[in-house]
Formats: structure tokens, sequence, C-alpha cells
């Protein structure tokens, strides 16, 4: 389960885009019955970028949150449950609070990374204006059409990772650990 | 309604085998070294360990028997303090004593309501809204003590509720536990292993060592009348087995006491540090009990000097002695030195083995 968690982690993303066209492309493992079954084609539209960024950008959430469960002093479970609470409300009112730090963390990560994703995107669901273009995708055909357009948005984006960054500095460092 | 536990558990090399029953009002102090299974005891109560075999009930409630019955924590009436306290921090102060009582589903005002009233009655009104971190020590284990009670419990679990405290505040925060335990009219069960905690605070001690009860009774019982070397060691008296005939006791481990009452048959006997005397010559006169002794050790008490002898073949082969300083400088103290030790008769306490 850990590895097949962390394999899009080490995959090189137009990798990870050719391997879900495979799984779920219109003739794909999964993707044929999908097609037939629900009329529902996933390369090529928004959705399809949603599924490729998540696939690569998903285990920074499972390894961060993993490492905070990890962390998490089981006696805080045990005192709940000696005051009478069951397993939910356990989870609920101490657990997750406890780890509260490591799914903040993991979430920005998550999104950070997915923010910045390029060759799954583009492997997967391809580069369609209005559909499917992200902004890593966008700076790249303005690089060869208008190269200040370009700068304008890679400087958008840079400043967007930087406050990200800074913003969850504490945080990281913390939740991480 | 009384607290029936026949605790039976197996971890590798160690086996807890401990009877136990606590009555309402009853404060039970489970006392032992380090290792001796108190924990593991506390735990197996507590539901938080099942039990390999042996059965807990109160009254006609099974809580554990092994292999059919077994209620989970949050289906026992108990309440723990845990030995480090394990307050929520993400919760206030007041919050964390309302969590028992949410947990069993009492209306949130209704559950703030009694929270708010046990925070005053362990005197901290003020501390409502403070999350458990900015407490002291002394602080922190009221407010779990709180948390523990405001559910009403059966049975009150304190797992050493004073190790975590610094010296200067363990006095204190031991009497005001003391008084809380009083009014509280379920039962507690406290374990410690420290003799002092166990003494001020229980009606009764149960010692363990090694998993096996060794000794129960009153605390004033217990510390007259040792029954084991770590108990004795506990209350502070020199304690030996052997036979008395008429006044003489032989020593199991060689050597002779003499005594002021005559008994008979296996007894143990037990006497204070503070009953030896030291001479660097054979005293003349009345004392019955004369041993030549060689110095062991010697360490610094309060007030007191304790000397540690070997008075074999004659005597006990470990002696303790409580000196005043001013003695140690008379006799000019060292290990290995030879010299008489005396012993008061009458300070002498047998019982039956």
């Amino acid at each position: 389960m850990r590895a097949f968690v962390t394999v899009p982690l080490v995959l090189p993303p137009v990798v990870g885009g050719v391997a879900l066209l495979l799984v779920l492309g219109r003739r794909g493992l999964i993707g044929q019955h999908l097609y037939q079954w629900f009329g529902i084609s996933l390369p090529f539209t928004t959705a399809g970028v949603v599924v490729a960024e998540a696939f690569v950008a998903m285990p920074f959430l499972v390894i961060s949150v993993e490492g905070a469960l990890r962390a998490a002093d089981p006696r805080y479970e045990e005192a709940a449950a000696t005051l009478g609470a069951g397993r939910w409300m356990t989870f609920r009112r101490v657990t997750l609070p406890s780890i509260v730090p490591g799914i903040v963390a993991g979430t920005v990560l998550c999104w950070a990374r997915a923010l910045g994703e390029f060759g799954a995107t583009i492997t997967f669901a391809g580069n369609f204006p209005g559909r499917t273009t992200t902004m890593p995708l966008a700076v790249y055909l303005a690089l060869e059409t208008d190269p200040d357009v370009a700068v304008v948005l890679s400087l958008v984006l840079l400043f967007v990772s930087v406050v990200v960054l800074a913003s969850l500095r504490d945080r990281w460092i913390s939740g991480m650990r | 309604m009384t607290l029936y536990a026949d605790l039976r558990v197996s971890r590798g090399a160690f086996d807890l085998s401990l009877d136990l029953t606590v009555e309402p009002g009853e404060v039970v102090a489970l006392l032992g070294p380090n290792g001796a299974g108190k924990t593991t005891a506390l735990r197996a109560i507590a539901g938080l360990l099942p039990l390999d075999d042996g059965r807990i009930a109160l009254d006609a409630a099974v809580w554990d028997e092994p292999p059919r019955t077994f209620r989970t924590p949050d289906r026992r009436p108990i309440g723990v303090v845990f030995q480090d306290y394990l307050l929520f921090s993400h919760l206030s102060c007041l919050e964390n004593v309302a969590f028992g009582l949410r947990a069993r589903g009492v209306d949130k005002q209704i559950a703030r309501t009694e929270a708010e009233r046990w925070l005053k009655t362990v005197g901290l009104s003020s501390y409502a809204r403070s999350r458990p971190r900015s407490l002291s020590g002394g602080q922190a284990q009221r407010v779990a003590l709180a948390r523990a009670l405001a559910t009403d419990p059966e049975l009150l679990l304190l797992d050493e509720p004073l190790a975590a405290l610094d010296a200067g505040t363990t006095l204190h925060v031991r009497a005001e536990l003391g008084q809380h335990l009083r009014r509280f009219e379920g039962r507690t069960l406290l374990v410690t292993h420290d003799p002092l905690d166990a003494m001020v605070l229980a009606d009764r001690l149960v010692i363990i060592e090694n998993g096996q009860v060794v000794q129960e009774g009153k605390p004033t019982e217990v510390a007259r009348r040792p029954r084991t070397d770590y108990v004795a060691q506990l209350v502070g008296l020199n304690l030996y087995q052997g036979a008395a005939t008429g006044t003489t006791v032989g020593l199991g481990k060689g050597g002779t006491i003499t005594l002021a009452e005559p008994a008979t048959g296996p007894v143990h006997v037990a006497f204070p540090p503070t009953a030896i005397s030291l001479y660097l010559q054979p005293p003349t006169g009345s004392p019955r009990n004369t041993w030549p002794a060689v110095v062991t050790g010697i360490e610094q008490h309060a007030h007191t000097v304790r000397v540690r002898l070997d008075a074999s073949p004659t005597g006990p082969a470990t002696l303790l002695a409580d000196i005043t300083p001013a003695a140690v400088a008379d006799l000019r103290l060292t290990p290995g030195q030879r010299l008489h030790a005396t012993l008061k008769a009458t300070e002498v306490h047998t019982y039956p083995n």
C-alpha cells in the first residue's frame, strides 16, 4: 500500500500521464468500461486535469498525514476511551485535532505540487485553452508566442509559491516531525 | 457494591496474578517496586489491556471474563488519572473536564455547568479558558482529577498521581488529593511506588512484587509488621526471619537475637535502626544483644548517619544502624572498621511468620 502510494512520487510525471492513459483512456483497462457503461471519458477533459494532478500530488498529502498519525501519542486515545468516548468520538475530538498540522501541511504541499504539475497533465489531459490549460502549460505556450506574458505568468506562480512556503514554514516544520 | 478483580495477565516471562477487592468509599493503594506489575494491573482494570484469565466485576456487572466477556474502557464506569495526566492540549481546561460528560451523551450546556462546578471544587475556576500547557504540574493534576471525577465514576484509578510533580509541590498536592479522595464516595485504586503516598492516601495497602501480592493490610499494620525485605526497606526497619525458642531467635541466615518477651515457632523480627548502638570496646552491663560487627557502608541522611554493618556470625549479616554525626566522629567510622553493636531487646518487635 505504501509503495503504491509513493510510486507517483518517484515516477516521472510524463510516465504517470502515460500510465493514466493506459488505465483510464478510452481504450484503457478501466477507461473502456467507464466509457461503455457510463459514457464517461476522462482524457483531455477538465476532470482529466484533476485526476492527473491528484495522481501526482496525492502522495504528499498521504505521507504527511501518515507521519502525523504515527507521531500521535496513542495514550491520549486511551485517555479518551476511559472518559467514555467511543471510536468515532475519539477520532473526531482527539485524534483528528492532534494531526491537524500534518493535514494542513500535507494539503498545502499537495496543492503546491499540483499547481506546478506539467508532465502528467499535458500527457493525460492535453492542452485545450479554457478546458485543460493549466498555468504551467500556459507559460510554456506563451513562451513560444509571447515571452513577456510567460514572464508575468511565471512571476505570479513564483509569488504564490513563496507566499505558501512562508505561511507554512512553522506548521510544516512542526507537522513533519 | 464491591469491585472484585482477579487479574491474570502474562507478558512474556512476566506473570501478573493478583486478587483485589475495593469497597465503596475505600482507597486501596497498590504499592510495589518498578516492574512489579502495578501499571499492568491498572490498565487491565481500566480495560486498556484484556485479561488472559480471571475476572473483573463490579458486583453483578462483569467487565472482563475471558474468553466470553470484555467491556471496552468507554463502557466501564471508571475515571482514570494518568501519570502525566494526558490532558487534551487542543481543548481548554473546561472542555477537558466536560469531555467525559459529553462523551456519555450529556447535553452541552449541562456538561459545561457541571465542568465549571468541578473546576471550582479543585480551585481552578479562573483557569477554565486556559489551555492545559499553561498550567503548573499541580494544577494539571487537579484538572485531570476533576476530569476523571466529573463523570461520577464507580471506580477511580490513579496511576502514580504525584510522580510527575517536583518535590516542593508534592506535599501540598498530596494533602489536597487526600481531601478529594476522602470526599469521593466510589472506590479508589491508587498505584504508586512511593510508600509515603500510599501511607497518607490509602485505607489499605496491597504490596506486590513480581506480579504477586506479598503483603496486604492497613498502613499502620504494614508499617509496624513488614513481611518482606522490600516492605521493611520501604518503612525503614531491620527485618529478619527465624525460629524462636523462649527468648532466643535463631536467624535463618545464622546468628541469634535475644528478645525481651518469649516467643515460639517461626517469627519475623523487626526493629528500627535507631535501636542499635555502636561501641569501640565491648560494652559492659545489661544489653543482651551484643555482636562484633564490621562496617560495610556509611550514608548521610537528614539528621542521622545510617551505618550498614555485617554482624555475622553471631548476629545478622546485614544490619542497619542510625547514629548521630557526633557518634560518627567519636567512633571515627570508616568502612571495614571492626566494632561492637548492641541492640536494646525492648525495641525488638516479633510477630508470627
